[in-house]
């Protein structure tokens, strides 16, 4: 998975001048701080690597035979009835085959070692639970029983297990420089694994539009250390306000910019009760939800 | 009486809309006064509006193809203009209900009213010159499906100054677009824009279909059609396939909006990954629908400027229609972070690389092609360079796409919107420009000219290379797409230098039309008199230029692949006949353009919910489409006589040429 080889030189060489002019450290995707992103910055870099194998020589000949052969050239071979050869045919069909055996290769076993879905080994995880809102991120964590609206602090070094939803319309939770993203579709569960290897402030955003407020779906996800991620709870618990049904129905209502709040506990199976609002089938059942009154506000204008 | 619509549907509070409403408006004003100056009005209906000659309808597909060309580059460059300054405390000159429908605008516009009708306008005029046949199967539907798509786009341009159009991007993604979350018409018009465009396609599709496989010409079996017509041929067959899918998914989007059902919807029991695989199951085949097309004038152009035969013809057809298969085979590639197994993204992703082989076997197809040939570097040539080039670049992107860990992260950024413009600008469009220079002569009569056609090539491939360059990059800093304002202030530089670029692409697109001037203002010295300016391989450079009403005074009769090219060498070609027989051409009607009429005040009526309009023009189309299919006179006889004096004057021209 983190093995390097020619084709990850071949890449970075193609990528490094562009990056170089960007400087390094804004140019996130290469620039991963978690074994996720790096496992998938590498492979971006080795199938670009692959690939250049065939473009190369494409684009050498697309610029050297039309010059070799130009018609001004009248010394160059002229052949106006060759129009086949059994060799190179074979040969044009079987490089892009071998390359594209490589790369499915690739693609096959990298899809099931990244498997977003797939939890990562090592120290218990600290439990997520997202959700999309219009236009802010809402994030629960269960286990410590607090809620926070766009801002995600977590320790390093530790795995973090996403459960991702939405309230609204499609959205995608990302941290670019952490690795994969995943949808939030209402009435479901996206589950996501993230490990950020060092203390850092990394930035997230939706990667799927979705609507007037969505260029300012972004959040601080900070990691930090065990000892400041402690802290940061307790300052959180000693938050007054509550994210109960009312105060979920108050943030339900579309805003932009929302200002980061900390709510010191959650009502209870709040993210489950989310999802199930959308999944139900009975409109009868919707007005026993606590939730009832925000699903019928219109989430644009 | 007007349903929904009001006054206050105008949005006279937006300068910007308003100047571009007041623009459109003055253009159409002035065409309009030109035609009645020049006293033109019966010229155009007789000659044109009501022609079902398969060549004036490819002309009309083009000129409405060039309209929206330019309608979408400014949408292009509102976008550039806006990611340019709207950065950190900047809002912008576009608040974000203006930048979304600017950006659905974009994408819809230039897919489906401009690369389809340029698609549809070449097909139009060179197919059956290529097959030899005198018209396609079905002229009449022809006419309607033009028409048609003329109203789609209308109901685009309409949207622009009365009420709003769609804010939730091209593909329409629920269940932004269902009512709750979209409450206002721009879906609406967005919806039945592209339904009625969709419905022409369809029957475009289903026309060139049968025309290709029954009216060629003697002696031109499958495997002697000219690479252009065979990849028209497979572009028929994923329309007739796709197109039925787009027409569902949006009757059932609009069956959700009007009747509140819930297909699409995320409440009760409607599925909102449905819409999303349903629309790709379309939106890839569509891909491929615009671009194939371009692949079959690539193969023209290349052989005919190699004064050469095509390199591999069998492997350029059986590619082609490999690419057909599985390019139904990979749309789950549109959202491998939906969430599905790495079983099943894993599969989808190894489909999404099979299709780099029979494209990669294409390509060097063509550079075979060139190779021992005697390349002459003209224009069409250019473009074609141009495509090579920057294609295996952007077919290189798109396979890492394809391979889904890597789309993780890549997925819905600016790296995508770069990747699929590099298909669609340097492939789809640097192609169908490409045959709009080939043909040129071939469709007027007369030669662009060279010096200005190169020079809007590089502003196109500079302008193109500096708009999208940093936007791989700036996929890769992590800018996702469709964003009115962004707070990163790294990404600021490359959207200028973006914004650059747009601005190139922008005189080249002006150079294309000072050349387009230029060459009608010098027609008279560069006549093509032979109808053969470029030692053409392939039926249509035998006829004239233009070529008369019924194209072939004599279908001919094909010996090989180069059909015509075998013709010359062996001392057949512009033999002619002992005596010319009568022709029977199709009448004009005006039946197909009184339906599109009819069609866009069915469309806005539904958008604004004005049900007694909608009714009543749905009632006179089913009228029109009766009276009409009773209507047994609709052929006219030219009759040998009258043919030979046009051949006649035919062969003493390319005499004197000679």
């Amino acid at each position: 998975m983190r093995r390097k080889g020619y084709f990850v030189l071949a890449g970075l060489a193609s990528v490094c001048v562009a990056a170089l002019l960007g400087g390094c450290a804004q140019v996130v995707l290469l620039d991963p701080k978690g074994p996720i992103g790096i496992a998938e910055r590498n492979l971006i870099l080795e199938a670009l690597g692959l690939m250049m194998i065939v473009v190369i020589p494409v684009i050498v000949m697309a610029l050297w035979f039309p010059r070799k052969y130009s018609a001004s050239n009248t010394k160059a071979d002229y052949a106006p009835k060759w129009s086949g050869s059994r060799r190179l045919e074979i040969l044009i069909w079987l490089v892009p085959l071998a390359i594209t055996t490589v790369l499915g290769y690739l693609a096959w076993s990298r899809s099931h070692q990244l498997d977003p879905y797939r939890p990562i080994q090592g120290a218990a995880p600290v439990r997520v639970q997202v959700v999309a809102m219009n236009w802010k991120w809402l994030f629960i964590y269960p286990d410590q029983n607090i809620a926070v609206v766009n801002r995600l602090v977590f320790p390093s070094g530790v795995p973090l297990s996403f459960k991702i939803t939405s309230d609204t319309v499609v959205n995608s939770f990302f941290i670019p420089q952490l690795g994969s993203q995943m949808y939030a579709m209402a009435g479901m569960v996206g589950r996501l694994h993230l490990l950020a290897d060092k203390p850092g402030l990394y930035y997230g955003q939706s990667q799927q539009f979705s609507g007037n407020g969505y260029a300012y779906m972004r959040f601080h996800a900070r990691a930090v250390s065990a000892e400041q991620f402690r802290e940061w709870l307790q300052k959180v618990k000693r938050s007054p306000n509550k994210l109960d049904s009312a105060m979920f129905a108050q943030l339900e209502k579309p805003s932009v910019q929302n200002p980061v709040a900390y709510f010191s506990s959650v009502r209870q199976n709040l993210f489950d009760t989310i999802v199930e609002s959308f999944a139900t089938m009975s409109p009868a059942a919707k007005t026993v939800s606590p939730l009832e009154t925000a699903k019928r506000t219109p989430g644009v204008h | 009486m007007l349903g929904k619509l009001t006054l206050s549907a105008i949005p006279y509070h937006d300068p910007i809309i308003m100047g571009a409403v007041l623009g459109s408006v003055l253009v159409a004003a002035a065409v309009i006064a030109l035609i009645t100056y020049y006293g033109k009005w019966t010229y155009l209906w007789k000659e044109w509006l009501t022609s079902l000659d398969h060549k004036r309808i490819g002309v009309m597909y083009l000129i409405l193809s060039l309209v929206m060309l330019l309608r979408g580059l400014s949408d292009a460059v509102m976008m550039r203009a806006q990611q340019a300054v709207a950065v950190g405390s900047s809002q912008g000159f576009l608040p974000p209900w203006h930048f979304d429908q600017v950006f659905t605008a974009h994408g819809t516009i230039m897919i489906l009213f401009m690369a389809m009708p340029f698609v549809s306008g070449l097909m139009n005029i060179i197919v059956p010159q290529q097959i030899g046949a005198r018209d396609v199967a079905f002229p009449f539907l022809n006419s309607l499906s033009l028409w048609l798509t003329v109203a789609g786009a209308l109901l685009v341009m309409v949207s622009l100054g009365i009420g709003e159009f769609s804010k939730v991007g091209w593909s329409g993604y629920s269940p932004l677009a269902e009512k709750l979350y979209s409450p206002g018409v721009g879906v609406d018009y967005w919806d039945w824009s592209i339904q009625i465009a969709g419905i022409a396609s369809l029957m475009t599709a289903i026309n060139f279909f049968v025309t290709i496989l029954r009216m060629r010409a003697p002696g031109m079996n499958l495997m002697r059609m000219p690479l252009f017509s065979w990849a028209i041929f497979f572009t028929t067959i994923l329309m007739v396939c796709s197109f039925p899918v787009l027409t569902v998914t949006l009757a059932m989007l609009s069956l959700d909006r009007y009747l509140g059902m819930h297909f699409f919807t995320n409440t009760f029991g409607g599925n909102i990954m449905m819409y999303v695989n349903l629309f790709w199951m379309w939106g890839h085949p569509e891909v491929y629908i615009v671009i194939l097309p371009s692949f079959g004038i690539f193969s023209e152009v290349v052989a005919t400027f190699s004064s050469k035969r095509l390199f591999g013809y069998k492997s350029l057809v059986y590619a082609t229609g490999a690419i057909t298969l599985l390019s139904f085979g990979v749309w789950l590639h549109h959202f491998f972070t939906m969430g599905a197994g790495p079983d099943v993204n894993a599969v989808f992703g190894i489909t999404t690389m099979i299709i780099a082989i029979p494209t990669g076997v294409k390509i060097f197809n063509w550079l075979f092609t060139m190779y021992r040939g005697r390349v002459r570097l003209t224009v069409p040539m250019y473009w074609t360079l141009g495509f090579m080039v920057s294609f295996s670049l952007g077919g290189a992107t798109g396979v890492l796409m394809g391979v889904p860990p890597a789309d993780f992260v890549i997925h819905n950024s600016v790296f995508l919107v770069a990747h699929f413009h590099t298909m669609l600008i340097t492939g789809t469009l640097f192609g169908l420009i490409a045959g709009y220079s080939y043909w040129f002569p071939k469709i007027t009569g007369f030669r662009l000219n060279e010096k200005w056609g190169k020079r809007a090539f590089f502003f196109w491939l500079i302008g193109f290379y500096l708009a999208f360059g940093p936007l791989y990059l700036l996929g890769l800093m992590g800018m996702p797409r469709r964003m009115y304002h962004y707070s990163n202030p790294a990404w600021h530089p490359w959207l200028l230098v973006a914004a650059g670029g747009a601005a190139l692409i922008v005189i080249g697109t002006f150079l294309l039309i000072v050349q387009l001037i230029v060459s009608i203002r010098e027609r008279e010295t560069t006549r093509d008199l032979t109808g053969d300016p470029y030692d053409g391989r392939t039926l249509e450079w035998s006829l004239s230029s233009p070529p008369p009403v019924y194209n072939f005074a004599q279908i001919p009769i094909v010996g090989d692949i180069d059909a015509f090219t075998d013709m010359k060498e062996k001392g057949l070609a512009y033999t002619r006949p002992v005596q010319y027989h009568d022709i029977e051409i199709p009448k004009n009607s005006g039946a197909g353009y009184l339906i599109g009429v009819l069609t866009f005040l069915m469309g806005f009526a539904l958008v604004w919910d004005i049900w007694w309009l909608a009714a009543s023009c749905a009632a006179g189309i089913v009228l029109i489409v009766i009276a009409r299919s009773f209507d047994d006179d609709t052929h006219r006889v030219i009759t040998g006589s009258q043919i030979q004096g046009i051949e006649d004057e035919r062969y003493r021209r390319l005499e004197a040429a000679r």
